[in-house]
């Protein structure tokens, strides 16, 4: 009869093991460990992320780099955007990094920091000024940990902007809001009309994060926000963050969302799919999303069926609506645990083949904003132009260029923050809730 | 861990001959022990030993007291983690044995096209939880799933965007994947039951609801038993479909506790507080197998034929 403890506890353990297993998952491919691989010549390893359009950007790059220097070479392996993120941590907390770790910066780069697992780029830069001022300024923000500079830019500019479908628009015959009072009083109309007002991929979170990140923004500032990040005792309990908080909750009430949206998740596209089959009215989404809808969506994006603004203001808030929420860009880092050798090809692929002038062509052909300097004059070319000078004005015309909230903080303030977004858009907690449960691991 | 011993051998004192036997039987469970050590009793100790430690699954492991263990006991998402575990435990059982039970039942009988249907039942349990969880979160979505797609009303529910339907939700689909697996081992253990029994109880004039209830169900027994444990136990480790199909939500509607575990190991970085939920996991799973057992009657010997 022990059998049946037997299984009992086998399959307990299981659950134990299915914790400590993943921690000792390294990297899969031979001699892609940074640190613990013992040192494959000046051969350098890079993880980053899979799927179009970035992929195939990226390794673009990695080949030029490799055809023009045999004999240091960059190995590249590619992963999903969310197994990347739990594999990344993992390998670098086992000492197995790849010697370019490919990021987010933020509160993602300041644990990396923290444990001593990045190098500090601010001596080469200072050496490399060229490499530096040719990027957005804004760009560093998000690599720059207590002064220090941890990660090269990279890659493109990313705002959050308000997409509409200008066929339900004119179908429905209403013009696009201009401020927080419009939009309100637009989603009665689409309800009437049989569209949902707005399309949004609730079960990711992050999702539903947007929608505040700009209502704090518009309503009180970015000194709201800030407040929260720099550990303010009590900062979640600002009446404008409370405004923000109710005023999300309102529209959630009047079914401003479209039904069933919290169980929508943003990696299937399901949310953009809404917008471009006319489902839904808006969306509030990185820009990321227009490569996908002119891919997905048929003739609605080349057809210019597609519209898109900045977030409008709130009617009394103290925000400047020029103001912007996203992905300031994409961050570069080198595994302290890497060669010399292998730091020094990491180096040497920074300044000669990151941002090339190929490469920016490439990213501006697949209707993306890199965040080099004077980029704007190649993107009358693009068949996405208006697009792109949009982005672009957007990005070099904003105030503050805040970085979304789960990159901003660390891990274990994200995770919070994002479990108590989705409980505020289930209405199952108040905004006061929300504020005095987010006070409670302010500054973590 | 006294749960590790090996099962006990009725036998008092074997004979010169025998002993030499029983102990090449000992030898070869050796490199089955030496697997279990390695890969659930070591793991268990370390899950145990973290559980005392701070660490952000990065940096250096610090020694941290009870700290792990004071901040998952007063947080209120434990106990509700272990109600919805409970819930779902609770509700995927009773879904599962009466159905697999009269299914099984069914399923003994040995007309040709009973076996057809045997295979056909069967595959559910063939594909893998992660692609059914995909299927099912397709099908039932509210804009593009089944519902919308057939315009069917009834079917155009916020299946799993509405705390109640997705406990429902899941529930439904993890005992749609199981219940083959259950009705499996209720097809074998009523081909067991002696004929003889139906013989005896038909000439007394018994019905077939009466048999099924008087004879049938009282011989499975310790079937249903076995089949409950690993129901129950196995319900404790529900993480890929749940977290596919709803990632623990609407909120945290449906967020058992192996999933609250993972969210607070790899999304929030706290690896400490994790493995002390890991540690609560483990010793819930083994109170519930002693529980079961004791209900069972507990006796080894006792025959499921005796009477016969």
């Amino acid at each position: 009869m022990s059998r049946r403890n037997f299984l009992g506890l086998a399959a307990g353990t299981a659950a134990g093991l299915a914790l400590a297993g993943c921690g000792s998952s390294g990297p899969s491919s031979p001699g892609g460990g940074g640190g613990g691989g013992g040192g494959g010549g000046s051969g350098a390893s890079y993880w980053f992320l899979s799927g179009p359009p970035g992929e195939q950007i990226r390794q673009a790059s990695v080949d030029r780099f490799n055809k023009d220097n045999p004999e240091a070479q960059i190995k590249a392996t590619t992963f999903q955007n969310d197994a990347y993120k739990t594999k990344i941590k993992t390998a670098i907390g086992a000492g197995q990094a790849p010697t370019i770790i490919w990021g987010w910066g933020g509160g993602g780069l300041r644990s990396y920091v923290q444990a001593g697992q990045v190098e500090d780029l601010t001596p080469w830069f200072e050496q490399n000024a060229a490499v530096k001022d040719r990027l957005f300024p804004s760009s560093f923000g998000a690599a720059t940990i207590d002064g220090k500079i941890y990660a090269m830019p990279a890659e493109t500019v990313q705002p959050i902007v308000l997409y509409w479908n200008k066929k339900v628009f004119d179908k429905v015959g209403v013009q696009p809001p201009q401020s927080w009072g419009d939009l309100m009083s637009l989603v009665p109309k689409f309800n009437d009309a049989g569209v949902a007002p707005i399309s949004l991929g609730g079960q990711s979170r992050w999702t539903n994060m947007m929608w505040l990140e700009f209502l704090f923004d518009r309503i009180g500032g970015p000194e709201v926000f800030q407040a929260v990040f720099d550990g303010e005792k009590g900062a979640w309990s600002n009446p404008a963050a409370i405004e923000g908080l109710t005023k999300a909750q309102e529209l959630i009430k009047a079914n401003g969302f479209v039904k069933g949206f919290s169980s929508i998740t943003a990696d299937s596209n399901a949310d953009q799919a809404l917008l471009y089959t006319g489902k839904a009215a808006m969306m509030l989404h990185g820009t990321w999303t227009y490569g996908s809808m002119s891919q997905d969506g048929g003739d609605f994006v080349s057809g210019g069926n597609l519209g898109y603004m900045n977030f409008p203001g709130v009617d009394g808030g103290k925000g400047d609506p020029t103001d912007t929420v996203g992905n300031p860009g994409q961050y570069y880092s080198i595994s302290s645990k890497a060669t010399d050798a292998e730091k020094e090809t990491a180096k040497k692929f920074f300044s000669t083949a990151v941002l090339s002038d190929a490469e920016v062509k490439e990213w501006i052909d697949a209707g993306a904003v890199p965040i080099v300097k004077g980029a704007d004059s190649q993107l009358g070319s693009s068949k996405d132009a208006d697009f792109l000078k949009f982005v672009y004005g957007i990005a070099s015309g904003a105030k503050v260029f805040a970085q979304s909230w789960d990159q901003a903080l660390s891990p274990t303030a994200a995770e919070k923050l994002l479990d108590n977004i989705a409980k505020l858009f289930q209405l199952s907690i108040t905004p006061q809730q929300f504020a005095n449960n987010m006070n409670q691991v302010i500054g973590q | 861990m006294t749960t590790l011993a090996p099962p006990a051998l009725p036998e008092t004192r074997p004979t010169a001959s025998r002993g030499g036997r029983s102990g090449s039987v000992a030898w070869m469970a050796l490199p089955a022990l030496l697997i279990f050590f390695a890969f659930a009793v070591l793991p268990l100790v370390g899950v145990l030993l973290l559980s005392f430690t701070s660490w952000d699954g990065i940096g250096v492991i610090k020694p941290a007291g009870f700290d792990s263990w004071r901040a998952v006991l007063s947080d209120p998402g434990l106990p509700h983690a272990l109600w919805v575990t409970f819930k779902i435990m609770a509700l995927s059982w009773a879904f599962q044995t009466p159905l697999s039970l009269l299914l099984g039942v069914f399923l003994a009988g040995h007309q040709r096209y009973r076996e057809l249907l045997a295979v056909l039942f069967f595959i559910p349990l063939l594909l893998s939880s992660a692609a059914i969880a995909i299927t099912y979160k397709a099908l039932l979505d509210p804009n593009f799933g089944l519902g919308a797609g057939l315009h069917l009303p009834l079917l155009t529910q916020d299946w799993l965007g509405e705390a109640k339907l997705a406990v429902g939700v899941v529930v439904f689909v993890v005992s749609w994947q199981y219940i083959p697996f259950h009705t499996l081992i209720y097809q074998g253990a009523v081909r067991q039951i002696p004929r003889s029994m139906y013989e005896a109880a038909q000439l007394d004039g018994a019905g077939r609801v009466r048999m099924f209830f008087r004879i049938t169900l009282p011989q499975l027994k310790y079937t249903i038993i076995t089949s409950s444990t690993l129901m129950v136990v196995g319900s404790l480790v529900f993480f890929d479909l749940i977290f596919v199909l709803t990632e623990g939500g609407p909120g945290d509607a449906t967020r058992v506790l192996a999933l609250l575990m993972y969210k607070q190991g790899f999304q929030a970085n706290l690896m400490g507080p994790a493995s002390a939920i890991a540690v609560i996991l483990v010793l819930v799973g083994l109170a519930l197998a002693l529980l079961l057992r004791r209900i069972g009657g507990g006796s080894s010997s006792s025959s499921q034929l005796e009477g016969a």
